[in-house]
């Protein structure tokens, strides 16, 4: 929970917006480990350093996901800015995510 | 390996859902440990089964349930589910558990995904209060999300392979629309293949009413009632009505029960059999009521647990009007003898009061029932439902052993309807037929008995007169093929009596006629044969004179002869005896003489 607070001060003195994300995953299961390559390959092409992700095994913290409302995995929620997101699959298509993430391709290019 | 062992070994292991009707159909309720697929259209009652059985587990076994909702959200449920008995706010606390599982329109679905992390949620759920039963419902609106057949069937699989790891007693139920697309069908048929037991979920309209009805398409390893049955929802929640055991041993009771009507127990050889059904069908004012009245009352008075059902009718109205004929029900009902059920079928569809009446018969636990009329739970809905309700009920009744009288209005005088809409005459035992009779400017009502089973009855149309004194039977008189009631009938009563009496007269006049004649020819048999006698004695009389008169000339002469000197004694004698011999005698004599001559010859 501190590490979360930590994060959304950070994006908050961020100049530049930061994206704070959270993905929950089961375990090793193959659609999860596929979304954390996803996100992570589009996390480093598309949001170089202004983003923040935590990842959460439900495995583990079945409670906290069950909180957080999270249904299947894996699941990326999108916390800030708002508007808030919610993507779930294992992230293969990287336009709806980064349209979901309202970031926008023109300033890559 | 084990699992399959440990499945296969609770096959016949059953968990009660506590619905009522619906463990009996299923034989005993639901797969235990294994996963249950309800399908149906929208609103035809999935959920509340579902949310039901837990219910029914966690107030009855106190097992733990966990309610994954896909479709409502929680707080909707809960006010849904208001209506019923349940307190689901205070089973919330323990031992049910509700997972919002409604993804909102927000989601943005890229790729694949599973339901790994749901599962494992649930895992954790589930050790933290010990549940045995878990739902998911609308499963479709989840798996809706995932694009490929491949991945739904995956995702069943993982489903099913963790209820069976988890032994968890399972309830899936899917929305499925009137015509789903094939591909969807598939799906759906697939999971069919994968589950132990389908249950189908049907919600029609009737004639502007639903109808909801639920069948059991399947049961592995296990035998359960065919069929479609109606479902209704009561205090209780859902209902299903169970047609009860399907091959009863009815005993064929030889009992006489009185109809309360001495006229009625002649007419039907002595009254109605313990456990019959007696329909009493007529046009509206037929005084169907009063018979069944007279019925309630003689049942109450034997001392008989009576339940009287009347529909559109207050039982206190019901009671007064039948006052008016002299029958009296408010002692019975006060004494608890004799309980009223009424009904309004405009409001409530047939398929409640039947539950209802069910319940008074469960509760009351009667020998005698009368429901008045029948007819009305077909005004509402659909007639082809009605009439299933009508011979369910008249099962159920019979299946109690239950003596019943049941009317049913008929309108017109069309003889056909005397069959009613609701077809039950077939079903009914018995059968009276209340009709009026109009003629000379009157309505008279006629009774006649249709049929009657295992009875001799009586063919005949009576007239049935009301009074405050009661009711009473009368013969009709026909004439020239025309059957007199009323003021004919008496009219027609006292000309035969005048007539009768003209006839005694009449007969009495020629009876006296008849002994005169008879006296006169006496008399004059009596007159001739003092004349007969008159005549005789004149006739010996005559005779007499007449011998005297020969002899005294014969004597004559021999005294003349013997006065001359003649000694002729012989001859005298012989001339005597000559004139004695008839001329007849003496010619046939000589006739022979000549004969015997003539041969000599």
């Amino acid at each position: 929970m501190a590490s979360k607070r930590k994060k959304k001060v950070a994006a908050k003195e961020a100049v530049t917006t930061v994206v704070v994300m959270r993905l929950y995953i089961a375990g090793r299961a193959p659609n999860s480990v596929k979304a954390i390559a996803n996100l992570e390959a589009i996390c480093r092409q598309h949001l170089k350093d202004s983003y923040k992700l935590e990842i959460v095994d439900v495995c583990e913290h079945p409670r906290r996901a069950l909180d957080d409302g999270i249904l299947v995995t894996p699941s990326l929620a999108k916390l800030s800015p708002t508007p808030g997101a919610h993507v779930i699959g294992n992230l293969s298509d990287t336009h709806s995510v980064l349209a979901a993430l309202g970031v926008h391709l023109a300033p890559a290019t | 390996m084990r699992a399959v062992k440990s499945t296969d070994g609770q096959v016949l292991s059953k968990a009660a859902t506590g619905i009522e009707g619906f463990d009996e159909i299923s034989l005993g309720g639901l797969p235990r440990n294994r996963t249950t697929l309800i399908m149906g259209g929208p609103g035809a009652g999935k959920s509340v089964f579902a949310l039901q059985t837990l219910v029914g587990a966690a107030r009855k076994s106190r097992q733990a349930g966990i309610f994954v909702a896909f479709e409502e959200n929680i707080a909707s449920i809960v006010a849904n589910s208001a209506a019923f008995d349940w307190n689901l706010p205070a089973l919330m606390r323990k031992r049910l558990f509700f997972m919002n599982a409604q993804l909102s329109p927000a989601f943005v679905a890229t790729g694949d995904f599973d339901l790994g992390g749901m599962l494992a949620m649930l895992e954790a759920k589930q050790a933290e209060i010990d549940a045995r039963w878990v739902v998911f419902d609308g499963i479709d609106v989840l798996l809706s999300l995932l694009r490929t057949p491949r991945a739904k069937m995956r995702e069943i699989y993982r489903l099913r392979d963790w209820l069976t790891r988890r032994e968890l007693t399972a309830i899936i139920t899917t929305k499925i629309d009137g015509e789903v697309a094939s591909a969807d069908s598939s799906n759906y048929g697939f999971m069919q293949f994968m589950v132990d037991c389908v249950v189908r979920f049907d919600r029609r309209m009737e004639q502007g009413i639903p109808v909801r009805r639920l069948e059991i398409s399947k049961y592995r390893g296990s035998a359960f009632a065919p069929g479609e049955f109606p479902l209704s929802f009561g205090p209780h929640g859902m209902e299903v009505a169970s047609p009860g055991p399907t091959d009863l041993p009815q005993e064929a009771s030889t009992e006489r029960v009185s109809t309360g009507f001495e006229g009625l127990d002649q007419m039907l050889g002595g009254g109605l059999f313990r456990g019959s059904s007696t329909l009493i069908t007529g046009a509206p004012g037929t005084s169907k009521t009063t018979l069944a009245g007279l019925f309630a009352e003689s049942a109450c008075r034997r001392g008989e647990r009576t339940l009287f059902v009347s529909f559109d009718e207050g039982g206190e109205r019901v009671r007064r009007n039948l006052k008016s004929v002299g029958i009296q029900l408010d002692p019975h009902v006060k004494s608890g003898m004799l309980q009223m059920y009424s009904g309004r079928t405009d409001s409530v569809n047939p398929e409640e009061h039947l539950l209802r009446i069910s319940a008074k018969i469960a509760a009351h636990r009667p020998r005698c029932v009368v429901i008045d009329p029948l007819s009305a739970i077909s005004r509402t809905g659909a007639l082809s439902s009605a009439r299933a309700i009508g011979n369910r009920l008249i099962y159920k009744l019979h299946d109690h052993r239950i003596t019943a009288v049941i009317t049913a209005l008929v309108d017109g005088d069309d003889p056909g309807s005397e069959a009613t809409e609701l077809q039950v005459s077939t079903i009914a035992d018995n059968w009276i037929q209340l009709s009026y009779l109009v003629c000379g400017g009157e309505r008279n009502r006629a009774l006649t008995i249709v049929k009657c089973r295992g009875t001799r009855h009586s063919n005949q149309v009576r007239e049935l007169m009301l009074s405050d004194q009661g009711v009473a039977l009368a013969d009709v008189y026909s004439s020239g093929g025309e059957v007199l009631m009323g003021t004919l009938r008496w009219e027609k009563e006292v000309e035969e009596k005048s007539r009768a009496l003209l006839r005694q007269d009449e007969s009495a006049q020629k009876r006296r006629e008849l002994q005169f004649a008879e006296a006169d020819a006496s008399a004059r048999i009596a007159a001739l044969q003092l004349d007969l006698e008159r005549q005789r004695a004149a006739l010996a009389l005559y005779a007499r004179d007449d011998a005297a008169r020969h002899l005294s000339s014969g004597e004559r002469q021999t005294e003349v002869r013997r006065l001359r000197g003649a000694n002729g004694n012989d001859t005298a004698t012989s001339v005597a005896r000559r004139r004695k011999v008839s001329p007849a005698a003496s010619t046939r004599r000589n006739g022979n003489g000549q004969e015997r001559s003539r041969r000599g010859e």
